[in-house]
C-alpha cells in the first residue's frame, strides 16, 4: 500500500501580506517558503502509519504544483521523511489545475490513500482535495483530526459542524486532514537531510486543463479604529459601550 | 437558470447561516435576473422548508433518501450536482463551513464549475463573473474571475447578513439518482455537541490565551460564557498545550470566524491569532501588558488581571441583564 501527501509551497506564517503592480500580484519579495502547515502535519501522520504498519504501508511519497523555488520545500518533506518526490514543474495557477495535476500523478502511480492538507496558508482555497478525489473516482473524507491502521483497516475521526464522527472508508480514498491529525510536524534531522539529497525528485511537465478561474486583483481591507480603553474597575461602562456604541448586546 | 443553494440541516432544523445564504442568493438572483431554489437533504418537516420562503426561496427541492442520514461527500455531491442539472443553475451557493468545504469542490468538478471559495460578498460583475473572496487568512481580500458558465461559490458566515424577503415556495419533493458506489465511507461512532453553542455559528465567542496561566483559570471565562450565551475558544498554545480540545483553536490553523463580538482574554495577538478571527465586528481584548498587539486590532480594550476583570465583567453583564 501506497500513501502520497500533497504539499503546497507557502508562504511563512508572520509574512507581511503585500500586493505590487497596482494590487493585481502578490508581492514575494522577502518572503520565507515552507510546507502549507497541515500539508506538514499530514505528512508527519503519514510517516507515523508506515512506521507502525508492520510493512503493510511500502512508501510515503510527496507531491507538488510549482516551479523550481518550490524545491527547497519538497526536499524539506523528503528531510522530514518522504521516501521520494513529484513536481509537476508549473505555477499552481488554480485550485482545479493543481487537482487535475495532482490526478495524473495518483493515476500514474496508483496510490490508495492520498493525503491533502484541509486548506492553503496563502489563497484559503480549500478545494485541492475535494476536486482530486472527485476527478479520480476516490471517496473523500474532509476535516479530518485523526486517521488509525488497525487489522489492516484505516478509521478516520472527523470534525463537523457541532461534533466529530467516526468512520471507516475504503480505499482508494482521499483524506482532507486537518488540525489534531498530528500533534507537532516532525522536525528533519541531519541524517534526514543528508539523505533527502540522493532521495528520487522526479520533475514532470504539466498536463494541460482548462484556465477556470484567475485573479483580478487584491484589496487590503480597511484600516481600524484605535482601542478604545476602559478602565479595569468600570466594567459596567463596558457593558454600557457594547449596548450602546457597538450594539452587539 | 437558477441559483441553487444547499441549505444544510441539524436534527432537521436549518440555522442562521442557512437563512444568510438564501438572502445571498436571492440578492444575487435579483442581478442575475433569475430565481432562487433551495436544495434539502435528509428529514426536514415542511414547515421548516416553507421557512426558506421567509428569504426569498421561490421552490425548495427537498431530498429524502435515507441512505443520506451522515454526510458522504461523493454522495452529496452527486445530489446536488444532479439538482444544479435538473435547474440549469448557473450559481451553486454553499456555507463556507466543514460541509460546505467537503462537498462544493466535487459538485464544481461535476458540473465542470469554477470554484470560490470563501466568497466575502456579491459578486462586483456578472459578466465577466468577478466575485471578492477572502485571501492570505483574514489579511486581505482577492477578487475572483470565474471564467465558467455555471460557479460554485462557498459563502463565509456572517459576511453578508439575513434579509427577509418573504416568498411562498414551492416545495418539492426530489429523487436522484444514486449508486452503492457513491457510498465508500460510513460513519461508526457519533459524538455531537449538545447543549453548547457552535463556535462557528456563535454571535458572541469568549476566548482566552496563555495569558491565564493554567487550564485551572478556566471558571471564570466560563461563567462570563454562560452569562451572555457566548461560545468558548482558545488560541494556539493553549490547545497545544493541552489545556483546551482542538476544537476550540481559533487561529489561522485552527477555526477562523467572525462573531459580532469576539473577547480576546489574555491573548497577545500574534499574526496568526488575528487571521482567524479579524473579521469579527467588534473585538474586546483583555489583558494585562498594555503594550500587546492585541489591542492593535481591539475595538475596546481593559488593561489588567484577567481573574479579576472577568467576574468584574460577568457581574456587569447580569446587572445589565436585569435591568432590561
Amino acid at each position: 500500500m501506497k500513501i502520497l501527501v500533497c504539499i503546497s509551497n507557502v508562504p511563512d506564517t508572520t509574512t507581511k501580506i503585500r500586493f505590487k503592480d497596482n494590487n493585481s500580484v502578490f508581492d514575494t519579495t522577502g518572503v520565507q517558503w515552507i510546507i502549507n502547515p497541515w500539508d506538514e502535519l499530514a505528512l508527519t501522520r503519514a510517516l507515523e502509519l508506515k512506521e507502525t504498519s508492520g510493512g503493510a504501508i511500502e512508501k510515503v511519497t510527496v507531491a507538488t504544483v510549482g516551479l523550481t523555488g518550490a524545491e527547497p520545500t519538497i526536499r524539506k518533506a523528503l528531510a522530514i521523511g518522504a521516501d521520494d518526490a513529484f513536481r509537476v514543474d508549473s505555477d499552481p495557477v488554480d485550485a482545479y489545475f493543481t487537482a487535475a495535476q495532482l490526478a495524473e500523478v495518483v493515476k500514474k502511480e496508483g496510490y490508495d490513500l492520498v493525503f491533502c492538507g484541509i486548506e492553503s496558508s496563502d489563497y484559503n482555497g480549500g478545494a485541492v482535495g475535494g476536486m482530486l478525489s472527485e476527478i479520480l473516482g476516490f471517496a473523500s473524507i474532509s476535516s479530518v483530526s485523526a486517521v488509525n491502521y488497525e487489522n489492516g483497516a484505516f478509521t478516520f475521526l472527523r470534525e463537523i459542524d457541532g461534533g466529530k464522527e467516526t468512520l471507516s472508508g475504503n480505499l482508494p480514498l482521499v483524506a482532507i486532514v486537518q488540525k489534531g491529525i498530528a500533534i507537532n510536524p516532525r522536525i528533519p534531522n541531519m541524517r534526514g537531510i543528508m539523505n533527502a539529497r540522493s532521495k528520487p525528485l522526479v520533475v514532470i511537465p504539466a498536463a494541460s486543463t482548462d484556465n477556470q478561474t484567475q485573479y483580478v486583483n487584491y484589496e487590503l481591507p480597511p484600516a481600524k479604529a484605535k482601542c478604545k480603553m476602559v478602565d479595569a474597575e468600570n466594567m459596567t461602562e463596558l457593558v454600557h459601550l457594547l449596548h450602546t456604541e457597538a450594539k452587539v448586546i | 437558470m437558477a441559483v441553487l443553494v444547499y441549505t444544510e440541516n441539524w436534527d432537521g432544523k436549518f440555522k442562521k447561516l442557512s437563512y444568510e445564504l438564501i438572502s445571498y442568493a436571492t440578492k444575487l438572483a435579483e442581478t442575475l435576473n433569475t430565481s432562487v431554489v433551495a436544495l434539502s437533504i435528509g428529514n426536514v418537516d415542511e414547515a421548516e422548508l416553507r421557512a426558506l420562503g421567509q428569504y426569498g426561496a421561490s421552490k425548495v427541492l427537498a431530498a429524502k433518501d435515507g441512505r443520506l442520514g451522515s454526510l458522504e461527500n461523493k454522495a452529496f455531491a452527486s445530489v446536488i450536482a444532479q439538482a444544479a442539472e435538473k435547474e440549469q443553475a448557473t450559481v451553486v451557493v454553499f456555507a463556507h463551513n466543514f460541509t460546505g468545504k467537503a462537498v462544493a469542490p466535487r459538485v464544481a468538478v461535476r458540473l465542470k464549475a469554477g470554484l470560490a471559495a470563501g466568497v466575502a460578498g456579491l459578486p462586483q460583475s456578472t459578466d465577466p463573473f468577478i466575485v471578492p473572496k477572502k485571501a492570505f487568512n483574514g489579511s486581505s481580500f482577492a477578487n475572483l474571475k470565474i471564467n465558467t458558465p455555471i460557479r460554485v461559490l462557498t459563502l463565509f458566515q456572517n459576511s453578508f447578513g439575513i434579509l427577509e424577503k418573504p416568498a411562498e415556495p414551492t416545495i418539492e419533493s426530489f429523487e436522484p439518482t444514486l449508486n452503492d458506489s457513491d457510498f465508500a465511507t460510513s460513519v461508526k461512532d457519533v459524538n455531537k455537541v449538545t447543549g453548547k453553542i457552535l463556535l462557528t455559528d456563535a454571535e458572541i465567542v469568549v476566548s482566552a490565551g496563555r495569558g491565564m496561566k493554567s487550564p485551572e483559570n478556566w471558571a471564570p471565562l466560563e461563567q462570563l460564557a454562560e452569562t451572555i450565551g457566548a461560545a468558548l475558544a482558545c488560541s494556539r498554545p493553549v490547545s497545544d498545550e493541552g489545556w483546551r480540545p482542538h476544537e476550540e483553536h481559533v487561529g489561522q490553523t485552527g477555526k477562523v470566524i467572525a462573531p459580532n463580538l469576539y473577547f480576546a482574554v489574555g491573548i497577545s495577538g500574534a499574526i496568526q491569532h488575528v487571521a482567524g478571527v479579524s473579521s469579527s465586528k467588534f473585538i474586546v481584548a483583555i489583558n494585562k501588558d498594555k503594550d500587546a498587539p492585541i489591542f492593535d486590532t481591539a475595538a475596546y480594550g481593559v488593561i489588567g488581571d484577567a481573574m479579576q476583570v472577568l467576574p468584574a465583567l460577568t457581574a456587569a453583564f447580569k446587572e445589565f441583564k436585569a435591568s432590561n
